[in-house]
């Protein structure tokens, strides 16, 4: 299967994708619902998160990728802006540097990326969401459950349902096999394991048009699937709603589920969750070093209001912690129900 | 084309208050009460609720809870295998009645 881009479908455009999500007539919008829950303009509380896009590139092409990833897209972040955002990360206050792409460990500078940020702040929290198969798609990454060990890397791997059906359905053919072995790797290294201060965070994402459940009823059931049935053990799961963007909007177009997920999202709002979402904490980094308020609004080119500061060589704190946080219809996915986030539910 | 059945009108539900209020508003308390988590777990009661749909063969709860179980984890097989439990009960409800049947037939047989 090859990216949107790669098809030059017309959903690989962000003003193609703005201008469906803006179409629909029966949709109250993100703005006003905001402005109803007192929280217009969306402001941030204080930024914690530097989460960075590595690149689109990736060895698995996902049906709900909001990246558009795969192996045909070669937007990779180059060493000049990883090194950008060191200073940054050596200068200011960020508490989690949150990896992420397409695959970061395809990026061919990530190990010395990571190891430079581990260099600066021992206590700094390193995420890599890693996609698992990777950790098996070529000998050169078979040790990254030891690179990652080294390095007191926070990991964070998708994995839709616990069984094959339904993951390779969103990920693709054999990904779950894959994905039950590179979570075997990670456990061996001790990763997940009770007690173990290694993390192994698991992420829930529906396989198609509805919401996620209750997060913590998900949990247990993964839990208790995935120990009876394969041995595996892992910290937490994070519940992530499918956000309308990209290819899984795409999706929801083609089967006929676009304005039924939309209202869903819509009926769903929660304005506990609203006040929560990652966007008030978070600075979301492209492959080139724009700056946006997260990554999906990074996917639809929508940069952060502020002049001052569009990009990491040009950080100003008080710049991005002033500054509007931009949304628009597709921000409905972190608001419905229990809320969503890069962290899972939110409210 | 008319029908009886409109999946729009499973959005309407709520609105049933709008002839008799009083008895929508119990309703609906009690509907919120039954569905939350107790002895049993917000998700069992969503599989029930979807065997029940079959077997009283309502379009607009079996829309409703085919999205619901899905929502809370569960699969395909799982869903199939609920659809059957109702399907069994009533089978077996009809079955069971042949009691009558032959208990009658041989009453009147020689």
């Amino acid at each position: 299967m090859k990216s949107l881009k790669a098809q030059n479908h017309p959903l690989s455009k962000s003003e193609k994708e703005i201008q469906l999500l803006e179409s629909l007539e029966f949709t109250e919008s993100f703005e006003s619902k905001l402005k109803e829950s007192g929280l217009f303009p969306l402001k941030p509380i204080q930024i914690e998160i530097l989460q960075i896009n590595m690149g689109k590139m990736c060895n698995q092409v996902c049906q709900h990728c909001h990246v558009d990833a795969g192996p045909d897209r070669k937007e990779i972040m180059e060493q000049e802006v990883m090194q950008q955002c060191l200073d940054v990360i050596k200068r200011h206050e960020i508490k989690a540097v949150d990896l992420t792409g397409g695959a970061p460990e395809m990026n061919p500078n990530f190990r010395w990326f990571v190891t430079e940020i581990r260099k600066i702040n021992e206590d700094i929290n390193i995420i890599v969401r890693c996609n698992l198969t990777i950790i098996l798609a070529n000998p050169k990454y078979h040790d990254l459950p030891d690179f990652f060990k080294a390095n007191n890397i926070e990991v964070v791997s998708s994995l839709p349902y616990f069984n094959a059906v339904k993951t390779d359905a969103q990920r693709g053919d054999g990904v779950f096999g894959k994905s039950i072995k590179a979570l075997k790797m990670l456990n061996e290294v001790g990763y997940g394991i009770d007690g173990s201060p290694l993390k192994l965070n698991l992420v829930y994402n529906p396989s198609g048009a509805f919401l996620p459940g209750s997060q913590g009823e998900l949990e247990a059931q993964f839990k208790k699937k995935l120990s009876s049935q394969y041995e595996i053990e892992f910290n937490s799961l994070f519940t992530i709603t499918n956000i309308p963007i990209s290819r899984f909007l795409e999706y929801l177009v083609r089967s006929g589920n676009y304005e039924a997920y939309m209202e869903r999202l819509i009926n769903a709002y929660n304005m506990t969750a609203a006040a929560n979402v990652m966007c008030r904490n978070t600075i979301s980094v492209g492959w080139d070093g724009y700056l946006y308020d997260c990554d999906f609004n990074q996917m639809l080119e929508l940069k952060v209001d502020t002049p001052k500061s569009q990009h990491i060589k040009d950080w100003n704190t008080d710049a991005l912690t002033e500054r509007n946080i931009v949304v628009n219809q597709h921000c409905f996915g972190c608001t419905a129900g229990a809320g969503s986030s890069c962290g899972g539910a939110t409210a | 084309m008319k029908t009886y059945y409109n999946p729009d009108d499973l959005k309407k539900f709520g609105n049933i208050g709008e002839f008799q209020k009083p008895m929508a508003d119990k309703f609906f308390e009690y509907y919120g009460e039954v569905f939350k988590e107790g002895a049993l777990t917000a998700r069992e009661k969503s599989l029930i609720a979807l065997a029940v749909a079959h077997a009283v063969q309502c379009p607009y709860c079996i829309d409703a809870y085919t999205v619901d179980t899905m929502e809370k984890g569960c699969d395909e097989e799982q869903m199939m295998e609920a659809v059957h439990v109702a399907a069994a009960i009533r089978g077996g409800a009809s079955l069971v009645h042949s009691t009558q049947m032959m208990n009658k037939a041989k009453e009147i047989s020689m």
